[in-house]
């Protein structure tokens, strides 16, 4: 009768993390920061459909770093969560600490029994009425949570854009210093692996404190290049949506078009749809 | 609730499966579904309060959702305010009639269904998906239907495809069809159908749409007992919402009330509104 090899825990989990690093470390990486009025969400992304930053609940927004298709398979089961949650109950009562909470464990289950642990690295943040509120979570391949005042940097080369962001950001930038600061900080420093980002090679959104209801808006076009612009005056997302009609998911218009729009923001404030007008 | 508690998520949330909250739902929390307790047996009808009569119009542009504030338990009135027209998403709107409680849970099902659709997908559904996604919650109100709790909706919304309003209609087995220019459902619907024919025009603008949803609602109100008409003593208003290219707006009740007692003095000595 052959005997399995014995392998110690402590090898079994160093050799599972070493390779979960690995495959998180080939990915490009991602930057969750708060600003003066929201959280913004910044990743290299050349693919305009297959997103790593999207959107949870009304104030709840996720970003992932690793293998597409886990950190995929992970956003879907936090709307599940979250839309469940919110159903059963209120959607005042859907939180991201309830989100980290279920995010850890599954991870971390993931992590000792599966037979592969997940290559990924996940945020998960929840914009509050003022800065001080906000609550930005990072989960990593094992399960382990940590609560991050401010920013999150993720995937890739992750540590020398932390280190920075610890010398650079400060609460009272506004967006667009904020957007222009991470993109830096994703182009790399001067010379070796050095590359020029342009709007094209992001994926930019927010989670707007100002806005009720649904707070989550991806920013392209127009807008996008006039924030990333150094010249330009822009500062600041409109709290309006864009005018043309369908989808309100993107803003790309720096001023909104003073044409008739929908008085009612999107989304509802409640679950119970006895309680959702306000007058 | 029964998300999993020290052991993460469940299986049920990591499966890859369809983008629709309502299959899992079923899946997951089958208890909470719009109906569950018609499914769990018991014989004999139940006696619960029951919304009234919604009204639809089309105009040019766009479509408009109106329904009184009624709703009533045999000839008891239940409650004076409720709400019978909701915003479904930017885009459509659904107002209800029929047993109020079940409604409203398949309301709230279906406003989740659309959120959570456009969130996974990153896309909106088209009209004509949505209407097919309220017909089966209809459908699935099968056995509580049989047993009293019936509820029929009036699915409206804007098809930018076409830059129209559009109306659809349903029965209690989940057959969804399409209402061309206005209808009404709900025990006062026969009154109010009357008066959209009358009063109905091709062409209308959104004004004109609202004071005709009106006053088909008040002529509703006037032959039928369980449909409540303008309170002018409290200030209840019908609720009224308008689904154009811009969304979905709630009218505000300073200009309900304004028609409403337009309408009021018009009848005065003329009860039929003849013209």
């Amino acid at each position: 009768m052959t005997m399995p090899m014995y392998v110690s825990p402590e090898q079994l989990m160093k050799d599972r993390a070493d390779f979960a690093r690995k495959g998180i470390a080939r990915g490009r990486s991602v930057i969750v920061a708060s600003y003066a009025t929201g959280i913004a969400f910044v990743a290299e992304n050349p693919s305009r459909t297959l997103h790593k930053v999207s959107e949870l609940y009304d104030r709840i927004g996720f970003a992932g770093a690793g293998k597409y298709n886990e950190f995929e398979n992970l956003r879907v089961a936090g709307i599940r969560y979250a839309d469940l949650r919110g159903y059963s109950y209120d959607r005042s009562d859907v939180t991201a600490r309830g989100l980290a909470n279920a995010y850890t464990q599954t991870l971390g289950t993931i992590f000792t029994q599966e037979s592969k642990p997940y290559e990924v690295e996940i945020a998960v943040a929840q914009v509050g009425s003022t800065q001080d509120t906000d609550q930005i979570y990072r989960l990593t391949y094992d399960g382990s949570v940590t609560e991050e005042r401010g920013f999150v940097a993720m995937g890739g080369t992750s540590e020398p854009i932390a280190t920075a962001l610890q010398q650079q950001w400060s609460a009272d930038l506004p967006l667009a210093a904020v957007l222009r600061l991470a993109v830096s900080l994703l182009e790399g420093p001067e010379g070796e692996g050095h590359r020029d980002l342009t709007a094209a090679d992001l994926e930019v959104a927010v989670l707007d404190r100002r806005r009720p209801r649904r707070t989550f808006r991806r920013l392209g076009g127009p807008l996008l290049d006039a924030l990333l612009d150094e010249a330009s005056a822009t500062e600041d997302v409109p709290t309006e949506d864009d005018s043309r009609p369908g989808l309100h998911d993107t803003l790309t218009e720096p001023t909104p078009s003073e044409t008739e729009r929908s008085e009612a923001p999107t989304g509802h404030p409640h679950s119970n749809p006895q309680t959702q007008r306000e007058d | 609730m029964t998300v999993g508690h020290g052991r993460g998520l469940p299986p049920e949330f990591l499966a890859p499966r369809s983008s629709s909250f309502s299959e899992f739902l079923a899946l997951r929390a089958p208890e909470l579904l719009p109906g569950a307790l018609g499914r769990a047996g018991g014989e004999g009808t139940l006696e619960a309060p029951h919304g009234t009569t919604i009204v639809a119009v089309t105009f040019a542009g766009g479509v408009l959702l109106a329904g009184d504030r009624r709703a009533t338990m045999g000839t008891f009135i239940a409650n004076r305010d409720m709400e019978k027209v909701f915003a479904a998403d930017d885009y459509s709107a659904v107002g209800i009639a029929g047993s109020a409680g079940t409604a409203i849970e398949i309301v709230k099902l279906f406003q989740v269904e659309l959120e959570h659709y456009e969130k996974i997908e990153g896309t909106l559904l088209s009209l004509e998906g949505k209407a097919n996604r309220l017909a089966a919650m209809i459908r699935g109100n099968l056995a509580n239907a049989l047993r009293g709790l019936t509820v029929l909706p009036v699915f409206t919304g804007y098809d930018p495809d076409d830059g129209t309003g559009r109306i659809f209609s349903y029965d209690m087995t989940g057959g969804c069809y399409e209402e061309q220019r206005h209808h009404s459902v709900g025990s006062g619907s026969l009154f109010a159908r009357g008066a959209l024919k009358k009063l109905w025009h091709e062409g209308m603008d959104e004004e004109r749409a609202l004071s005709v949803a009106v006053e088909a609602l008040y002529d509703a109100a006037d032959d039928d007992s369980a449909t409540g008409g303008p309170d002018l003593g409290r200030s209840i208003w019908p609720t009224c919402a308008v689904v154009t290219e811009s969304g979905v707006r709630f009218v505000d009740d300073g200009r309900l009330e304004e028609l409403a007692r337009q309408i009021v003095e018009a009848r005065r000595g003329n009860p039929g509104g003849a013209r």
